[in-house]
């Protein structure tokens, strides 16, 4: 731009928008699914009343990382998450649902998905290291996770990194550093760069050892390209430092980590005022993520905007928080698979769709999710072993409110309510027999149970 | 107009096969609240409601071939069969007896000999993996395309992939080109016309208009409820799809999930002929497949030929092949078994289309989201541009789409340079296969060239 135009007006730096409106309990259940797993029972109405800027400090300032309550138990035993199959999603599930920081149980979800790793190809061991990493900088500085990630063993196995040397470079991970990770595909790089990059990058060296696998990851200056490398234009004896500095510190990069970030809490992009404000905080603080979060939290747009599709993890450890219900069975391994979200096994590097969560396959998957968490919390309908005689006076209305009440009342809109008991009330029209007044009505309460938790209303946020 | 009626009667003949005294359709009942739907669009969006609830045991097998019928009366159908992470088409087909190749290849160079001759281009030979597709080859079946591509190919796996999607170079385009293919010819109440045999919807069949389905495993789609039977359950999944209708148009993200909840009941009645009862399977191939532990895919290309055997409304089917080939290192391994189980699962789908008298209305398009770099890395290779393409049928016009175009002439990134175009061959898809326009589905339409498909 020539130096003589006016410079166009900035807004001040400190002018991110805020929600101002009130701040009630439908909101807090809202703030808690976006930035969490949903309410336990009860929680909603207590962020409620520390208002928006207590429910936003209390996510991002959690006091305590520590997990609640007894931990889970599958066939009488203790979780083997590097072991058993199934167990490493389990365990991890578990830390959602007991979690008493949810919010950096969400941040390492979102890092899972933004560094997209999978056990398709790494040792279950190197894969729940890779998560205590992303745990451990869930709310921290982004240079460091980038520097981090970039000689995690994980990381160094799915992308490559110890295949990449001086004599053969392999250009997996500086691809995916430079499109997934920090730029967006084609933003301000180029072919060459993913070529030198690859070059600075090589250096790390892993073993492979029989019934023990990968092992003794470490970085060998011998199979390191000591030689020039040009990255961005910038000449230099590049290391991996380099390289995963040069590309967070690339002017391109803080849109690219504003608006990736921003998607992961709000539907609809961040208005373009927004996105410099909150660039500028981010480059301001260092590359630090807290800040940035707590700004999307804060935002309008997250508490007036448009519904979210809950991913199928979220969805599933909400269903657990709100019946206080702890890992029992490992099906919740099967059933990610079906409803299209396997923790540590994102369907590629690029990780999950978030555009589409949800289609005849997933929710199918997501119905017998329901269906599970529901197991040994529906009334049983054996007229020998009932001990409900009130069900059957129970009118629909009362039996829309007691399946609501079960599942801690969530939000429900004016429409869903009304099939409810559209439902209740067809449900009762078709019992004739005494006996079916009564074992209908049990019927009757638990379908409704299902019936909310597969609703689109709690499907979404 | 017309149409329309042709609807109504369609959805009062359904009502009539599912029985009398339905709640989803009792006289007198009012129209969903706050939908801005007329009662008659109602019925009509009900109609795979009443089929889905009371479909799989009581509608005659009679109304449900007739309106089966009607939805895609002995429409062409394209199956889509994708290679993830960009397959390396030099092993393919290997120009074993290249001194370019070789060099370019000192470790992954196929020996001189492997395989079988490829009998259109002599300096090329059939990777042993794909030795079934060889065979359909020779009965002239089988059309490749060794180099298809674009022009500036990207090498980012999702841009590329997503190309391919979309049937444009367009990165923001949301529907894909099968999706706008059913949008123009698809029905509003059958979302078996578009269907990932996988455990989520290909994007290639993301459509604007007209239902579409993804379903992992076609003979055990159904649904159940923990102590919930008889009329309740009947009517709780009839709520399901109420509640579904209700929510389908507003807010996007409850339209999304209203989409599915409304689409599962119409679908669990169109699978009900392939779900299997009393532990004995719907269905005997009449001839093998493979089998693999680490891989459903023999398994749901037969059901998928049982499902076209059994009359059901499909068009466009998706689903993606085992393996991951994306092979920057341990290339062999990577390679070699998924692929021939691909294969041989490909080859004895083609032979038990044959066996059912099918053949003749099936094609299957086999892709990948590009081939891999000329020159090996060592370990493997890395992403590369032009990649391979098949067309597998006993329509398939059976010669090679677009030359082999050598190691000697690569692009200055050091990739195969493309020798067909992956627009025309969806523009030819459209026009030779599908009977339709590709105009107005594929963006480039006007200025691709259509090689000769089918024949």
């Amino acid at each position: 731009m020539p130096r003589h135009r006016p410079r166009p007006r900035r807004r001040p730096s400190g002018s991110l928008p805020v929600y101002r409106g009130p701040f009630r309990r439908a909101h807090a259940e809202r703030l808690l699914w976006r930035a969490g797993f949903g309410p336990r029972r009860g929680q909603a109405e207590r962020f409620a009343d520390l208002g928006l800027e207590g429910a936003v400090h209390a996510l991002t300032h959690p006091r305590s990382r520590r997990l609640e309550g007894p931990a889970p138990k599958v066939e009488g035993r203790g979780l083997a998450p590097r072991d058993v199959w199934g167990h490493d999603v389990l365990w991890w599930l578990d830390r959602m649902v007991r979690t008493q920081a949810p919010l950096v149980e969400r941040m390492t979800l979102v890092w899972h998905d933004w560094f997209a790793t999978s056990k398709a190809t790494v040792d279950a061991r190197w894969m729940l290291r890779q998560n205590a990493l992303l745990r451990r900088y869930a709310l921290g500085n982004f240079r460091t996770i980038v520097r981090e990630i970039t000689k995690d063993p994980a990381m160094l196995t799915w992308l490559d990194g110890v295949a990449n040397n001086r004599w053969a470079p392999n250009e997996n991970y500086a691809r995916e550093l430079q499109e997934l990770f920090t730029l967006g595909a084609g933003r301000g790089y180029g072919e060459g760069d993913v070529r030198e990059m690859a070059r600075a990058l090589t250096g790390w060296r892993a073993d492979w050892r029989d019934g023990v696998g990968m092992t003794n990851f470490r970085f060998d200056p011998k199979f390191h390209d000591g030689g020039r490398t040009r990255i961005y234009g910038r000449r230099g004896r590049h290391d991996w430092r380099d390289a995963a500095d040069l590309a967070v510190g690339h002017r391109l990069h803080p849109t690219f980590f504003v608006t990736k970030l921003w998607s992961y809490f709000i539907p609809t992009p961040p208005p373009p005022g927004t996105r410099r404000a909150l660039e500028r905080l981010y480059r301001r603080s260092g590359h630090d993520v807290r800040p940035v979060v707590a700004a999307i939290l804060r935002h309008p747009a997250l508490h007036t905007g448009p519904r979210m599709v809950k991913p199928p993890v979220v969805y599933t450890a909400g269903l657990l928080r709100a019946l206080g219900k702890g890992i029992d069975t490992d099906a919740w391994a099967w059933l990610a698979d079906m409803s299209g979200q396997t923790l540590f096994q994102p369907p590629n590097v690029a990780g999950w769709d978030d555009t589409r969560w949800i289609d005849t396959a997933t929710w199918r998957g997501r119905w017998m999710t329901a269906n599970y968490a529901l197991e040994g919390r529906t009334l049983t309908p054996d007229p020998e072993k009932t001990k409900y005689p009130s069900m059957r006076e129970q009118s629909p209305a009362e039996a829309v409110d007691a399946a609501h009440r079960f599942w801690g009342r969530p939000t429900l809109t004016r429409a869903t309510r009304a099939e409810l008991l559209g439902f209740a009330q067809r449900a009762r029209a078709v019992a004739k027999e005494p006996w079916e007044q009564q074992t209908y009505a049990i019927l009757r309460q638990n379908a409704l149970r299902m019936l909310i938790a597969t609703s689109p209303d709690m499907h979404t946020s | 107009m017309a149409h329309h009626c042709r609807d109504y009667a369609r959805a009062a003949q359904l009502r009539a096969a599912a029985g009398a005294g339905l709640p989803i359709v009792e006289p007198g009942m009012p129209a969903p609240a706050g939908t801005g739907l007329s009662r008659r669009s109602f019925l009509l969006r009900s109609a795979g409601l009443a089929l889905s609830v009371y479909g799989a045991g009581r509608l005659s097998p009679l109304a449900a071939d007739e309106a089966l019928a009607q939805s895609a009366p002995g429409a062409p159908v394209i199956v889509q069969v994708f290679l993830a992470g960009g397959i390396d088409s030099v092993s393919f087909l290997a120009p074993t007896e290249d001194p370019t190749y070789r060099r370019l290849r000192p470790k992954l160079a196929l020996p001189p000999g492997t395989g079988t001759a490829f009998g259109e281009d002599p300096r090329l030979r059939w990777h042993p993996s794909a030795a079934a597709l060889a065979g359909l080859h020779a009965e002239g079946n089988v059309s490749v395309m060794p180099a298809v591509g674009y022009e500036h190919p990207d090498q980012s796996h999702f841009v590329s992939r997503h190309f391919y999607e979309v049937g444009a170079l367009d990165p923001r385009l949301g529907t894909g080109w099968l999706g706008r293919y059913l949008d123009r010819v698809g029905a509003p109440d059958n979302p078996l016309q578009g269907l990932s045999l996988d455990a989520s919807l290909a994007p290639a069949l993301a459509s604007a208009r007209v239902p579409v389905a993804a379903v992992d495993s076609p003979t055990s789609y159904d649904f159940w409820a923990r102590d919930v039977w008889g009329e309740v359950d009947e009517l709780m999944l009839e709520a399901t799809a109420r509640i579904g209708v209700v929510h389908a148009r507003g807010d996007r993200a409850m339209a999304q999930v209203a989409g599915a909840a409304m689409h599962t009941g119409a679908l669990r009645a169109q699978l009900a002929p392939l779900r299997a009862t009393d532990d004995k399977p719907a269905f005997t191939s009449p001839v093998a497949y493979p089998s693999s532990e680490d891989s459903d895919f023999p398994e749901r290309l037969a059901a998928l030929a049982a499902m076209l055997a059994a009359g059901l409304p499909l068009r466009c089917v998706a689903i993606t092949a085992p393996g991951d080939y994306d092979t920057h290192a341990n290339q062999v391994e990577l390679l070699g078994e998924p692929l021939k189980l691909t294969c041989d699962a490909l080859a004895a789908f083609q032979r038990d289309l044959e066996a059912r008298g099918l053949a003749d209305r099936v094609l299957v398009h086999v892709w990948s989201e590009f081939g891999r770099r000329a020159e090996e890395n060592a370990e493997g290779t890395d992403h590369g541009a032009a990649g391979l393409g098949l067309l597998i049928g006993t329509r398939a016009a059976g010669r090679m789409i677009g030359e082999f175009p050598g190691l000697d002439t690569l692009d200055e990134q050091g990739n195969l340079r493309a020798t067909s175009d992956f627009r025309g061959i969806y523009a030819g898809l459209l026009e030779q296969w599908l009977g339709t326009e590709a105009t107005g589905i594929v963006p480039d339409a006007g200025r691709v060239a259509r090689p000769q498909l089918v024949k």
